[in-house]
Order: C-alpha cells, then structure tokens, then sequence
C-alpha cells in the first residue's frame, strides 16, 4: 500500500502501522490512512484520471490500496450525475443534480467501500470476511466475496426487509439474523471480532472501507467538469459517508486537482424515527445521544452512529444544515422523485429528497449554487415500505364497456 | 454485590492481561472507583478528565448501553455482567489466520 504511509488516530494523532487496526489503544478513537499527499500530487493528473477504467478505480492514487494488487471488482463506479429539472422546479431548486448510486452492481453506494474493503482484505491474507450490515453492506459483501471466493458471513438485523435478506442469501453468504437492532447487531461483530480471526469490515478493515466513499465526492467534482458543487445532500446513518465525502473533497484540493479549497455545504439527512446526529447538530453539543430506532429507513438506523460526531462538526464547519423527516414524510419522497424524474429509490433515498425538499424551503439553497444530492439505494429492496400505500388504479372486467366507466376514476389530466 | 466486568483486548494490557475482572460493586460508578484502585490507567481510558465517560467508549450493562440507564451511576445487581468496547465498531483487529 505504497500511497498510504501509516494509518493515524483522528483523536490523539498517534500513529499506527498499515495492519487491520481500527480504533486506537489509547483513547478508542478512530484511525484513519494518511497518504503521502505530496508524492500523489506530483503523479496524478485529471487527464490521467479520465483515461482510466469507468469504475472508482479511476481513483485509485486516493484510495488506500498499492498498485500492482489484485482488485475485488464487480464494476462499481461512474454512476449518473442526473440533472434533475423536473423534481427542481417542483422543490424550488435552481440547479438540481442527483448522484444515482442505484446503478452500481448491487444497487447502492456501498459497493464503493466493499470493493475496497475486500481488495484490503485479500491483500493482507483474510480468507473470510464479515460485517454487520442493515441490508445494503450486506448484499455488497456476498456479492464481492462470491466473485473471489472468499468465505462470507453478514449479521443483520432479524426484522429486516425481506427482499434484502433474499438479495443477500442468493450469493451464497452465511446471513446471520440476529434478533435486535442494528446497534445489537454491530455489538454483537464487536464480540465475534475479539475471537475469529476474521476480516470485519465495519470493525478491523474499518480504516480502509469507509475511504471507498471517497469516491463519490471524486465522481460528482469531475462529472461537474472539475467543479465542486456547492451544496451536497447526504443521508446520515452512521456518519461515514458525509464525513468521507468532505474529506474526498479537500483531498482533490490537497493533490491539486481543484484549483481551489471547495468551499461545499454539506448537509444531512436522517428519518426522525433516528435522528441522533440531525439532534446532536442542532443542539450545538459534540456529543452524540444514543437512540432507539424507530423508522421505516432501515437502511438508516444506527441510533449509535460511530461516526456521528464527526458527521456533526462537518456540516457546522461547512455551513450546511440538518433535516429529520417523518415516515410520511418519506414515502412522499419517494414518490415525488419516481413521478419527477422516474428514479425509484430506497427508504434511504426518501429521508434525502424530503429532507432537500425542507432545506429548499427553510432556504438553505438560496445562493442559486448547484445542490448535488445522493441517492444512495434502490426502491425494489424496500419496496415493502410501500405495500397498501400503492397499487392498480382500478380494477375492471376484462370488457370494454368496463373500461370506459372506469375511466371516470382514472387521471385524464395528466400526459396524453 | 459480584459483578464481571469485560476487558477489551485493547485494554489487557493494564490488567496483566486479564479478559475478566471479578468486583464487589453496586454501581457503575463503584465498579470503575474499585477497578481504578487496582489499575489506574484503566480507569484513565474509560473516564475523561471530568469523569465522564469517554466518546469513543460504550459501557453495557447486559444488553443495554448505560447511556440509556443512569449512565455512570446505573446501580448493578448481583451477578451482573458489565462489558467495556469501543465504540467505533469495536473489537480486537485479528491478524489473518
């Protein structure tokens, strides 16, 4: 791992060799990869970056992975920058861009940081890895350790939606459902991972997975024609992504592919049924207040979010804001992005367009700057979330008298 | 009043290496005072300076994360396990096998 030169507390700056390490031993807080910036800003070019594969791997100088190692790749990367008129002029937005994260291999943006976590992983030796997961992760690792036959296990919670338990089980993973929340569930691997000598992505492999979603801040800045937006919307479960996002987009600054600083709003998103950070940000505290879940976005519920003090402090440093949204409020979402701009996202995806849809007007966007918002899984796993709110417009006879008195009851305002 | 407090193996070392400690205790709080007496920098890295607990640590008792009880004064029962882990994730990094 040539770029990456030891890996460093986020807390106390003590520094740790390049290992499966996660926390440091002095005060548990979280280590991180730091790279030799200097030597990846004398080498890396945009040209450089544009003539490289069409998946994250185009930013391979930024991710914590050495030349010359063999990658985990299903393909995952340069998903559509979508410019979304339609759903802008409906929440007042002047300049709306969806980053779809549903096109990657298993439909979320978690792909990102498996594909790396396991390249990782098979590098330092691991022949089974696993993870605590509320659905997305889990599919991602079984998908990727199927294509290189590692061994998988992923521990999920027992109530999760049935179509992600089923896209996981289909690779060929052991699916361990456990039966409490998530926060249960991540305890739970904290214990396994004392005693298996097993590669744990959201524990020991922790340092090298979360710098996948490095990459979508990379994606967003060059499909923008090397331009950082200036707001980003991201939905906020343990806190990761926003904090990797923000840090993908000083990186690009700091190796010189950004002229400038970025000078990005980053703001959050959480379902109020979870919505520890969203509280932590208002309440100006640094300290997260663990919560209970309680939320149709599954997908979101971490009440114990690791990195949700972090997450907090970026968005205050970068002038962002935080919404919680309502259930109602996302399956509103959902709906309004698939009638707008025909996207059908996950829960996930709801807690971001309603919460863009309060940020438009509370007036967070009022600088008129391009609002870049992430969409981060896909509607058919959580389409339960949906069942009795949605179905046929009606139903008739198969006769053509039937039909036309139907036709009473059916939309004859909208599209010829 | 036994309770059993679990060492992370990030934190044997202050306890020779012990991955269980045995203590007579009716509190959280009485845990850490008896816990700290006989390893002091244990102690250090579980309680901040104000004698809070640390961000980065999450306490148990049984199932339930002590931030959702009393906190540090949570009144322990006879038997009780309480377990210390970080709460990034947590646990120790195995090398592979």
């Amino acid at each position: 791992m040539a770029q990456v030169r030891e890996l460093r507390c986020r807390e106390c700056d003590r520094t740790y060799a390049v290992a499966p390490v996660h926390v440091c031993e002095f005060c548990f807080g979280p280590l991180e990869p730091v790279y030799d910036y200097d030597a990846i800003a004398a080498s890396v070019t945009r040209a450089g970056i544009e003539a490289g594969p069409r998946t994250i791997w185009r930013y391979s100088p930024l991710l914590p992975i050495g030349d010359g190692v063999e990658r985990v790749d299903l393909g995952t990367g340069c998903t559509p920058l979508i410019k979304a008129d339609n759903l802008a002029r409906e929440l007042g937005i002047k300049h709306l861009y969806l980053k779809n994260d549903m096109a990657n291999p298993t439909h979320s943006f978690k792909d990102r940081v498996v594909t790396v976590a396991l390249t990782a992983a098979r590098a330092m030796g691991f022949t089974t890895v696993a993870c605590a997961s509320t659905g997305n992760l889990a599919n991602s690792v079984a998908a990727h350790a199927a294509r290189v036959g590692l061994r998988a296990f992923v521990f999920i919670p027992a109530d999760l939606e049935e179509a992600k338990i089923i896209t996981t089980a289909v690779y060929g993973a052991n699916v361990v459902a456990v039966k409490g929340n998530y926060d249960h569930v991540n305890r739970l691997c904290s214990e396994i991972a004392q005693t298996m000598p097993w590669g744990f992505l959201n524990v020991n492999l922790r340092p090298f997975y979360s710098e996948g979603s490095k990459t979508l801040a990379f994606e967003v800045v060059e499909q923008l024609g090397w331009e950082a937006p200036e707001h980003i919307v991201v939905p906020a479960a343990s806190g990761s992504l926003l904090t990797k996002v923000h840090r993908g987009l000083s990186e690009l600054h700091r190796v010189g592919l950004l002229d400038t600083e970025p000078a990005t709003s980053i703001h959050l998103a959480q379902a109020e049924g979870c919505s520890p950070i969203v509280a932590a940000f208002r309440s100006g505290i640094d300290h997260i207040r663990p919560v209970k879940p309680q939320t149709i976005a599954k997908s979101l519920a971490i009440g114990n979010p690791a990195d949700g003090y972090y997450a907090a402090r970026v968005v205050r440093k970068t002038e962002g804001t935080a919404e919680a949204v309502s259930d109602d409020e996302i399956i509103a979402g959902i709906r309004l992005l698939a009638s707008t701009e025909g996207l059908f996202t996950e829960t996930a995806g709801g807690v971001t367009i309603a919460a863009l849809k309060r940020m438009a007007a509370a007036g967070a966007f009022q600088d008129d700057g391009r609002v870049v918002a992430l969409l981060t899984g896909m509607g058919l796993k959580t389409a339960e979330a949906l069942s009795g709110r949605l179905g046929p417009t009606v139903e008739i006879q198969p006769d053509l008298e039937a039909f036309r008195q139907a036709l009473d009851f059916l939309d004859l305002e909208g599209p010829a | 009043m036994s309770v059993r407090l679990k060492v992370p193996t990030q934190l044997r070392q202050l306890t020779g290496g012990a991955p269980e400690l045995d203590v007579e205790a009716a509190s959280i709080r009485e845990l850490l005072e008896k816990v700290g007496g006989d390893h002091p920098e244990l102690l250090e890295r579980v309680l901040d300076e104000g004698g809070e607990i640390r961000r980065f640590v999450n306490l148990y008792v049984g199932d339930e994360d002590v931030r959702f009880l009393e906190g540090i004064d949570t009144p322990l029962k006879d038997g009780e396990v309480v377990v210390i882990l970080p709460a990034v994730a947590g646990g120790q990094d195995p090398m592979p096998s």
